[in-house]
């Protein structure tokens, strides 16, 4: 397993959880700090803390320190790896019934010539 | 055409719809033949699927094998449950990783749609985590990234 697709597992597993998709949410609008994000979630602070460090270690988020505050912002690489990934995968299937979309006009007009 | 969706219900379900310009019958048997699955049901780019075999009767069994070409391969096997002519079909089928994933319960419907098909194909996975992991080789988690930068575009 290469270190690009443990994060990704990393990242998914980290994003299967509602709650740190809100707090994902949150923070595309811009830094928070743990307090922030407690309040509107009504959550503990240490809750709070569990869920950005697996975020921190899932590289979806990057944290820094300011005095006694460590506010926490999207790690733009994390989240685009994920886009990119999902988008590829997503692509896959959808391109298989776009491929299906060109077999049943096939079928189509096999059909048609055997009528006439 | 109209897009793909595909949508998460309770904790075990993925829905996936598409609307197709052919008739039921003709969607139906797309998903049927194996001369025709082959045509189609390949994935990304460079990926084909020299294995198909379906014996598409209840209780039949299926296999799909697919190649990249570049000596990587899965496949995928599983038996028919249920068949409604042209409407319906109901099966169950795991992945082989080469370890089998947990099986998969999927009902697929071709509704008549206009002249087309609204066909709807719903997964039912044992669980919650068997589901998260499918979606991480797949697709409702991005999603919702997605939404993420949506949202911090807005």
């Amino acid at each position: 397993m290469t270190a690009r697709t443990a994060n990704l597992d990393a990242a998914f597993s980290a994003l299967s959880d509602p709650t740190r998709r809100a707090i994902l949410s949150r923070l595309a609008m811009g830094e928070a700090t743990v307090l922030e994000l407690a309040k509107p979630f009504e959550m503990t602070q240490p809750a709070v803390s569990r869920h950005l460090k697996v975020l921190e270690e899932a590289g979806l988020i990057v944290r820094r320190v300011e005095g006694s505050k460590r506010p926490s912002q999207l790690a733009k690489d994390g989240m685009e790896a994920v886009d990119q990934w999902l988008a590829m995968l997503r692509k896959a299937l959808a391109r298989n019934y776009d491929r299906l979309d060109k077999v049943l006009a096939d079928m189509k007009s096999e059909s048609g010539k055997g009528t006439r | 055409m109209s897009k793909m969706t595909l949508t998460t219900e309770g904790d075990t379900h993925i829905l996936v719809t598409r609307r197709f310009a052919a008739t039921p019958e003709a969607v139906y048997r797309a998903h049927t033949e194996p001369e025709l699955i082959q045509k189609w049901l390949l994935g990304p780019e460079g990926w084909t699927m020299p294995v198909c075999i379906n014996d598409a009767r209840p209780g039949g069994k299926f296999r799909y094998e697919w190649k990249n070409g570049k000596g990587h391969g899965f496949h995928v096997t599983g038996e028919i449950l249920e068949m409604e002519p042209y409407n319906r079909i109901v099966h169950v089928e795991r992945m082989h990783l080469p370890d089998a994933t947990p099986d998969n319960h999927v009902e697929t419907r071709f509704d008549p749609d206009g002249a087309g098909t609204l066909m709807s194909m719903r997964m039912n996975l044992p669980d919650a985590e068997t589901r998260r992991q499918m979606l991480a080789t797949g697709m409702e988690h991005g999603m919702e990234a997605s939404y993420v930068r949506l949202e911090s575009m807005i």
